[in-house]
């Protein structure tokens, strides 16, 4: 079983490690544009969007794109590759078999990235907001900063301290968009494995993969209290 | 440094009532007119009266829904349409894989959905508020007990965990809503937990304990009416939360084979390769439902936490 | 030249139901090396005042008037200049200073910011001189490299000193230094700050609703009540033989150490001050005023002179206007809770 598991992680850390990379900073600057330009045009619009997407179950998105671009509507043709890791016959250590699994990434890549970016920048805007009616951004601003560095040096640091607290306890949500967006796409990650062992049923499979999510998780919740450990001075010293 | 107070100037205090009301219907009459006004503060919110609207209209649908479509039509072995065939004039959003029509299915499925998304907020809110208060007020070796609980449910990821013990359980309406319950309280525990500790400490109470009021005077008098409107805010996020989990555990197979939901829809349309014949009209329309409901019951959560904690108003 | 010259200034907040006053005119004048107290109740306008100095207000605030600064008006400046001025010319210490300090940077990184904002001073300088600051306010040069919240309220309050002198401000306004400190703290920090305004010839603006605070501190007193200055001379005067029955009142509400009858019967002033959307007209006190009489509510007020000879005592008064102060001296003290007696002839 363990070379069953083993044989999966890669693809699934390549989608995951990619989309959350591009979702976090696509979603927080995202976050941070419309908390300080509180009103404008691109906070609602942004806002709206983030709502939507938040809203959206991410595997119907997933399919939905997947029909526009990868089947094609009407006449309008596919761009992309309808499933799976790589065409058949590809090298993958080629630059040519790499450029193939970067084509049938895309698809998977963009859903989740568009569904982690919604949450992202939902949760800066909120913790901004609540940080930029602190006093100590007016005793800077007094001192002669200018906006841009208030926000950058002052206001921005403080408000990743929260932030980063809810990110890391919705990791779950992150290891559910792995399960069901493998499924649309057939990426044969441990997402994938997990639907073909909940379908087949194969418990102990199962169970093998559950228990290295949770752990997986788990060790990163760890990390993630250390981390606000080493930002936030007030928790150190108790 | 202050800024002057730029809110809406303090309502008059309720005309004296008369004397010969008892404490109770003192108390009761201040609530009704507590909920007065934070209806009226509700209503301000443009985003929260949408938001109630189409809930109210999603709810109404699924209520009625029996009233002009049969049951029946729901029924695979009396279709009448051809699998899969786009929209037309007599099946509006057209049909499934079977012949159903799309559009039926979407409207039943809405009950589903719904049902079992309240059902699991339920569970969820009762376990967490019982979990919150229990730890909250007695504090001390409890709380920690608890919360080292609690924390672990948090941390663990859902779906797995979901996915495990729907399997375990078996497929069913109840079951999938117990799962989602059991999965999801820890958010409604710490909120309640930091509320009720907030107001355990307070020393109205510790005259309370004085004069010899009991644990559960105090926290059924005290600590529950200061924790209600709190749950409330948080029940309506979650119920989004629960329908979008009902939706993705129907999606992978897990729900009630003999019931249709809008994720059970989504879950025979993928299997089914509607996906790569382009059948969008059975794709879009339970994703739609999802979508607007969803939204509604965020946009609810978000004006009724706005009207709890006025710092939020004007986000 | 004088450092600070507020000219008419009026200062108004938009909110839902309109433009809201929050100061309406006001006038004041500080020399280099003076002190000046401004005193009165929350919500009088006196924080907007000190904010409006250094254009701190919020956005949509809408000014009148001019502040100037050495000559130039702040409130018609460029955002740049304005940078330029702020911290340099004029510096504020705030109240609450555990809110006013960024929780999770060191005190020594947050005063040296403002060092290097305002010159091209490198790191080691700006640490030399953010120890020489620390030293001046009394905290040893260690404390550089503690977090706010590792300081207590007194230690937090001269830490907003020091890094408010880092630039050398020909103006220091300390926006209720001492609120929220014991009693021990509040004298130690208001000598330091006496002491400060002598040594470098600064000029000063106490702003507090403590009364007794700005008698001992500084050499003149303002009184400010509902956006506008009432009352103002020099300080031992203003407290001593107020010629504004506010002014009365406020020196009034504090009792005397020692004195047991004071205790026990508190004298204060009955009623809320006005809500500046809904102001009373005419003399925004005579609703609560002991000495009220049938012209107040429409009087057009002004400051007229107060007091013999040139000593610059000035006071908006009724009373005063027509020469009878022992009107105002000799009213009855209302007891706290009463309210004040029906207007009279």
């Amino acid at each position: 079983m363990s070379e069953v598991i083993g044989e999966r992680i890669w693809p699934t850390v390549l989608l995951l490690g990619l989309s959350t990379m591009l979702s976090t900073v696509i979603g927080l600057w995202i976050g941070i544009r419309g908390a300080w330009r509180r009103g404008s045009v691109f906070d609602r619009v942004s806002l709206g969007a983030s709502l939507a997407l938040y809203a959206m179950p991410e595997f119907w998105l997933g399919i939905l794109l997947l029909i526009a671009f990868g089947v094609g509507v009407g006449s309008f043709p596919g761009l992309f590759p309808t499933g799976g890791l790589s065409s058949p016959n590809t090298e993958l250590a080629s630059v040519s078999g790499m450029l193939d699994v970067a084509r049938h990434l895309f698809l998977p890549c963009l859903t989740l990235t568009l569904a982690y970016i919604a949450e992202y920048a939902l949760v800066m805007r909120s913790s901004l907001l609540d940080e930029l009616g602190e006093d100590y951004l007016v005793t800077a601003r007094a001192k002669g900063l200018r906006e841009a560095l208030v926000l950058r040096r002052h206001a921005v640091p403080n408000a990743l301290l929260p932030t980063t607290t809810l990110i890391f306890l919705n990791l779950g949500f992150v290891v559910s968009g792995a399960i069901t967006i493998e499924t649309v796409y057939s990426w044969p990650g441990l997402g994938l494995l997990s639907y073909e062992a909940l379908r087949t049923p194969d418990y102990p499979l199962l169970q093998g993969v559950f228990l290295l999510f949770s752990a997986a998780v788990i060790i990163a919740n760890v990390i993630a209290d250390l981390l606000y450990a080493y930002l936030d001075p007030r928790v150190r010293t108790g | 440094m202050t800024q002057p107070v730029t809110s809406e100037p303090i309502e008059a205090l309720p005309p004296s009532l008369p004397p010969q009301l008892s404490p109770r219907a003192i108390a009761r009459a201040r609530r009704r007119q507590a909920a007065a006004r934070a209806w009226r503060e509700y209503r301000r919110s443009l985003e929260g009266m949408i938001g109630l609207g189409i809930l109210v209209l999603f709810v109404a649908v699924a209520i009625f829904v029996p009233l002009f479509i049969p049951s029946s039509e729901l029924d695979v072995t009396r279709a009448t349409g051809t699998p899969f065939s786009p929209p037309s004039a007599g099946f509006p959003l057209g049909t499934d894989e079977s012949g159903r029509s799309v559009l039926a299915l979407t409207l039943w499925g809405s009950r589903v959905s719904l049902l079992v998304g309240f059902l699991a907020t339920v569970i969820s809110v009762v376990i967490g508020s019982v979990v919150g208060i229990v730890a909250g007020h007695f504090g001390r070796w409890t709380d920690s007990v608890l919360m080292r609980v609690t924390d672990w449910f948090l941390v663990i990821p859902f779906l797995p965990l979901a996915i495990v013990l729907a399997t375990v359980l078996g497929p069913s309406l109840a079951n999938i809503a117990f799962v989602i319950g059991i999965t999801s309280w820890p958010g409604t525990a710490r909120i309640v937990r930091a509320q009720a500790l907030a107001v355990t400490s307070r020393p109205y109470i510790e005259r309370a304990r004085a004069l010899g009021a009991g644990d559960w005077h105090l926290i059924t008098r005290h600590i529950l009416p200061n924790v209600v409107p709190l749950i409330f805010a948080n029940t309506v996020l979650i119920v989004a939360v629960a329908i979008l989990s009902e939706t993705t555990l129907a999606f992978l197979g897990l729900g009630d084979p003999l019931r249709v939901s809008w994720g059970s829809m989504l879950d025979s349309a993928f299997t089914q390769g509607a996906a790569s014949i382009g059948a969008w009209w059975y794709l879009v329309p339970p994703g739609v439902a999802i979508l607007l409901v969803v939204l509604a019951f965020t946009m609810v959560g978000q004006a009724l936490e706005a009207v709890l904690n006025p710092r939020l108003r004007g986000r | 030249m004088a450092v600070l010259e507020v000219r008419d200034l009026t200062v108004s907040y938009p909110t839902r139901a309109g433009s809201v006053p929050a100061v309406r005119g006001v006038d004041l004048t500080l020399d280099a090396g003076e002190t000046l107290g401004l005193a009165g109740e929350s919500g009088c306008g006196k924080s907007t005042m000190a904010a409006a100095v250094l254009r701190l207000l919020p956005p949509g605030t809408r000014t009148g008037g001019s502040v100037l600064l050495e000559g130039e008006d702040v409130l018609a400046m460029r955002p740049g200049r304005l940078r330029a001025v702020r911290w340099t010319e004029a510096a504020i210490v705030f109240q609450g200073a555990m809110h006013a300090l960024n929780p999770v940077r060191r005190v020594g990184d947050q005063i040296a910011e403002a060092i290097q904002l305002h010159g091209k001073v490198g790191d080691k300088q700006a640490a030399t001189r953010v120890g020489e600051l620390l030293e001046q306010v009394g905290l040893p040069a260690r404390r550089a490299a503690s977090y706010p919240h590792e300081l207590s309220g007194g230690q937090r309050q001269r830490v907003m000193i020091a890094m408010a002198l880092a630039c050398t401000p020909r103006l220091l306004i300390a926006d209720e230094p001492t609120t929220a400190l014991d009693v021990m703290v509040q004298a130690q920090v208001l000598a330091l700050l006496e002491e400060l305004g002598r040594e470098l010839g600064l000029a000063l603006l106490l702003i507090t609703h403590d009364l007794s605070v700005l008698a001992a501190t500084c050499e003149r007193i303002a009184v400010m009540y509902a956006g506008r200055i009432v009352e103002e001379g020099p300080a031992d005067k203003v407290f001593e033989a107020p010629a504004h029955p506010y002014t009365r009142a406020l020196a009034e509400a504090f009792p005397t150490i020692g004195d047991r009858a004071s205790r026990r019967n508190p004298h204060g002033l009955g009623g809320d001050p006005p809500d500046p959307r809904d102001l009373p007209g005419g003399c925004d006190f005579h609703p609560r005023c002991p000495v009220s009489i049938a012209a107040c509510p429409t009087l057009e007020l002004q400051l007229w002179p107060a007091g013999p000879g040139p000593s610059g005592r000035r006071a908006a008064c009724v009373h005063v206007r027509d020469g009878r102060p022992e009107l105002v001296r000799e009213a009855p003290v209302v007891p706290v809770g009463e309210d004040a007696p029906a207007h009279r002839g």
